[in-house]
């Protein structure tokens, strides 16, 4: 749909408040975007802590490996920004690999979370009996601690979250899926973007196409920083 | 613009007949499509309702089970709510909203095209599961669990909530025409305080839709995943809370009222001013207190909820909201009586119609008030009193001024005007039956009748007043087809209209009737609110003489041309999520991804659709 209005009114239209008609049409879908995803996180958050079986967001959250992915996202809008810049100065080059650069971020991200759903999906109890302290147990390994009794050196058992597995899978996959959808869909769209400038299509005249994907993109990053600090953060860290 | 080598079919130059309608991307021929489908589904939705007033006309009937009871008052409420009042107010804001800010076509002709034909396929999806597995039986707010797969095992459930979906796509996609139609294409000089009242209504409107609708879709998408993939949001027994479900809703589902109606209170701030021959009064105002009830109708939704045990403080919270958001919208009916007074009245029509709402509102207001407050809404909640406020504000109020709307904007529509004489024996039929069928319902309820019964025995004594209603209701039914006849024989042989047939105040009445294919000739230039009426009595011009903003002539006017792509994804749209309704099967899936690779690949055509065909370059 990108170019969809440019072809309809060129370029130079005239408008009351000189914002272009895509660009106003695209800070309205953001606005209803903030209320999808702002219904999304509420229903997470009313339902933090209500599962009524594991695991839980500390047994399968890494927040380290959460970390990078978060990183790289953020360094995609950096590149976004630059691959910006660049078309406005009409450096087509850098503004090709700043481009693809923001694509291959995004998909490394998604990269990440697919990842980071299989892990899930694959979760396993371990508790290692030898060297048993409750203390460090999370409240789910708890429940299996008496499974030492007899004995045993070692306790593993399969018990990967799904979507159906409880409430926190259920809210969980749902929230991430979503705004992974919202990656993929940028992805796509910057590809887009880069292919049709190895056509000659993108020129510094027409920069709205990409000014709109960057608007999208920079959303999308910013509400991945709301869900890392609501889901993640607050899901391992419940005293902050 | 660019060159493209990627294979694009050239889009279709002048289409005629049906190929016309369907490629149109032209506002106005949208609008009419909108008006038409949704008078039909309007019709579908009444005949719903008199199938249970038969039943409830007298105790212990058999006509209906009360499975097919719960699927009527379940359709009866989404057809009118979302196939018949949401797209009859879509129509008016087609039609009428560029004709009003001075402007050739909305922002996005083809997303407009691809809004109709999307509300199109969403209606469809609904109306067809009474021939395909049976209809939605939940009520039209859906309340969790009993929407669940292990209570509601067929198929109408997933009917309504895709149909929901797709409608709430067509919504948003029109929602973001508008408000940027409304901010970027005023005509020069016109101001946002100087908009026509029905523009502003529109622009708050549309802002209420773009922000509430993606919450219902929300509670729609966890609906679906509980149902399709056995998800948990809504399970008790997984410690889910059913009350999200109620929450959700109605943080949409009162905004949604607010959707309903305020279209209905700028056509009638139009038609007032138009028959009193006076300005409306205190115009700032009205704007005002519009964007007030758009503002405060997000903190009143628990207002639904007073009976499920949310605590004395959320209650007494959300019944002060809701007594205080009762202010703006008795602002504006002040303001209404105050353009009245010491004005030249003229009762036509559409002032018929215009006066009927400000009285049925007012009922449909008080009753509304009466239950603002908890404790006396936990007598009322879910008894026939509530039934009987509903319908004086949804009928009452939006279904009255909406025909008031149809009667004042025909003849520029159409170029002929509506039989006056027909219209004052309409006005009169629809005033007195909406009466005796709205009305004993506020007695029935007091008396204790529960919403949603399919059967009463006559111990209770609420026999005659529930003959009474059933009696209005068919009498209801023939007025409305008073109405289609009027609308039919004037359209057909009606008096030719001229211009301005009203002594209209806004600029859709300084262009011939009816418009013009590329609505003004010239751009108008606007230098206060009703600049038509400055420019006839003052002789304040609309247009500049020379030059300026409007020198294009008719001929070299360069209109929006005709597509196939919005059309077809629609079409993806509909198929797609009726497929998906039956995903478990290889056909259902294998259309649900046909339908929406076609979609995917539709919008992708569409956004590298050539500007114009050659032929058509001037
Ligand atoms: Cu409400």
């Amino acid at each position: 749909m990108a170019q969809a209005a440019a072809t309809q009114h060129g370029e130079h239209e005239e408008t009351t408040t000189g914002l272009n008609h895509r660009k106003l049409l695209m800070w309205a879908f953001l606005g209803s975007d903030c209320m999808f995803f702002g219904s999304l996180i509420a229903t997470y958050v009313v339902y933090q802590g209500k599962s009524k079986v594991g695991p839980f967001p500390e047994d399968v959250f890494s927040i380290p490996v959460t970390s990078v992915s978060t990183f790289v996202l953020l360094m995609s809008s950096m590149s976004m920004v630059l691959a910006y810049a660049a078309l406005t100065r009409g450096k087509m080059k850098a503004f090709r690999i700043w481009i693809l650069s923001t694509a291959i971020m995004g998909m490394t991200f998604i990269g990440f979370q697919v990842f980071e759903f299989r892990d899930f999906a694959n979760y396993e109890v371990h508790i290692d009996c030898a060297h048993l302290d409750v203390e460090k147990l999370t409240e789910f390994e708890k429940t299996f601690a008496d499974q030492c009794a007899d004995g045993v050196e070692e306790f593993e058992e399969q018990h990967g979250l799904t979507p159906r597995t409880n409430l926190f899978g259920t809210t969980f996959f749902t929230l991430t899926g979503f705004h992974g959808a919202h990656v993929t869909l940028g992805v796509i769209w910057l590809l887009s973007i880069a292919f049709h400038s190895f056509r000659g299509g993108v020129r510094p005249e027409t920069n709205l196409d990409v000014d709109l994907a960057a608007l999208y993109w920079h959303f999308v990053d910013v509400v991945w920083i709301v869900i890392f600090t609501v889901v993640y953060l607050f899901g391992v860290f419940p005293g902050i | 613009m660019t060159t493209l080598s990627i294979p694009v079919p050239s889009r279709p130059v002048h289409p005629t007949g049906v190929w016309g309608w369907i490629t149109t991307i032209d506002h106005k021929r949208i609008g009419i499509l909108y008006g038409v489908t949704a008078f039909i589904m309007f019709i579908t939705g009444g005949l719903e309702a008199l199938y249970m007033r038969a039943q409830l006309a007298r105790p212990d009937q058999e006509l209906v089970s009360p499975e097919v009871f719960n699927q009527l008052f379940t359709m009866h409420a989404t057809t009118m709510i979302f196939l018949a009042i949401m797209p009859m107010g879509a129509a008016f804001f087609n039609y009428i909203i560029p004709l009003q800010i001075g402007a050739r076509d909305v922002a996005f002709p083809r997303l407009n095209a691809f809004s109709y034909w999307t509300f199109l396929g969403g209606a469809l999806i609904l109306k067809l599961s009474w021939f395909f597995g049976g209809a939605p039986n939940a009520g039209w707010f859906g309340y969790a669990p009993i929407t669940g797969i292990q209570y509601n095992p067929g198929h109408g459930i997933d009917f309504w909530a895709m149909s929901l979906q797709v409608l709430g796509i067509a919504s948003l996609a029109a929602a973001f025409n508008f408000i940027v139609t409304i901010i970027n294409m005023r005509a020069p000089g016109m101001s946002l305080m100087r908009m026509p009242l029905f523009t502003w209504m529109t622009l708050i409107t549309s802002f209420l839709l773009v922000l509430a609708f993606p919450v219902i879709t929300v509670a729609l998408i966890e609906l679906m995943f509980d149902r399709f993939f056995g998800m948990n949001f809504f399970v008790p027994a997984k410690g889910a809370n059913p009350l999200l479900w109620q929450h959700l809703f109605w943080i949409f589902g009162h905004p949604e009222v607010y959707i309903l109606i305020l279209p209905a209170m700028g056509i009638v701030s139009e038609i007032i001013p138009t028959f009193s021959k006076k300005p409306l009064f205190g115009y700032p105002v009205v704007v005002l207190s519009g964007a007030v009830i758009g503002f405060m109708g997000w903190m009143v939704w628990s207002h639904h909820m007073f009976t499920v045990g949310l605590g004395p403080v959320a209650n007494s919270v959300f019944a002060l909201t809701t007594m205080a958001i009762a202010v703006p919208t008795g602002v504006k009916i002040f303001n209404w009586m105050g353009t009245m007074w010491g004005g030249s009245i003229s009762f036509k029509t559409p002032m018929l119609f215009a006066l009927g709402f400000i009285w049925l509102f007012i009922i449909g207001g008080l009753s509304g008030v009466m239950h603002s407050s908890a404790a006396s809404d936990a007598q009322q909640q879910d008894t026939y009193f509530v039934v009987a406020h509903i319908h004086y504000v949804l009928f009452g109020g939006s279904i009255m001024a909406l025909l008031a709307g149809t009667y004042y904007w025909f003849p520029k529509v159409t170029g002929r005007m509506m039989n006056e004489t027909l219209g004052k024996i309409n006005f009169w039929l629809v005033f007195i039956s909406m009466n005796i069928t709205f009305f004993p319902m506020h007695f029935i309820g007091l008396d204790g009748m529960p919403r949603r019964i399919y059967r009463y025995s006559s111990e209770y004594g609420w026999d005659f007043w529930n003959l009474v209603a059933s009696i209005g209701a068919f009498a209801l039914a023939f007025a409305i087809l008073v109405f289609m006849i009027n609308v039919i024989r004037s359209a057909m042989k009606g008096e030719k209209a001229s211009a301005d047939p009203w002594d209209g105040r806004t600029l859709e009445w300084s262009i011939p009737s009816p418009t013009p294919e590329y609505n003004f000739a010239q751009i108008p230039t606007v230098r206060g609110i009703d600049p038509f009426w400055a420019q006839k009595r003052e002789r304040v011009p609309v247009a500049p003489v020379a030059g300026g903003s409007g020198e294009d002539d008719a001929h070299s006017i360069h209109l929006p041309q005709p597509s196939y792509w919005p059309f077809l994804a629609s079409i993806g749209l509909f198929i797609g999520a009726y497929g998906l309704v039956y995903y478990q099967s290889i056909v259902g899936m294998t259309a649900g991804i046909l339908g929406l690779a076609l979609t995917i690949v539709s919008v992708y055509a569409w956004s590298f659709e050539p500007v114009n065909d050659p032929e058509e370059e001037h």
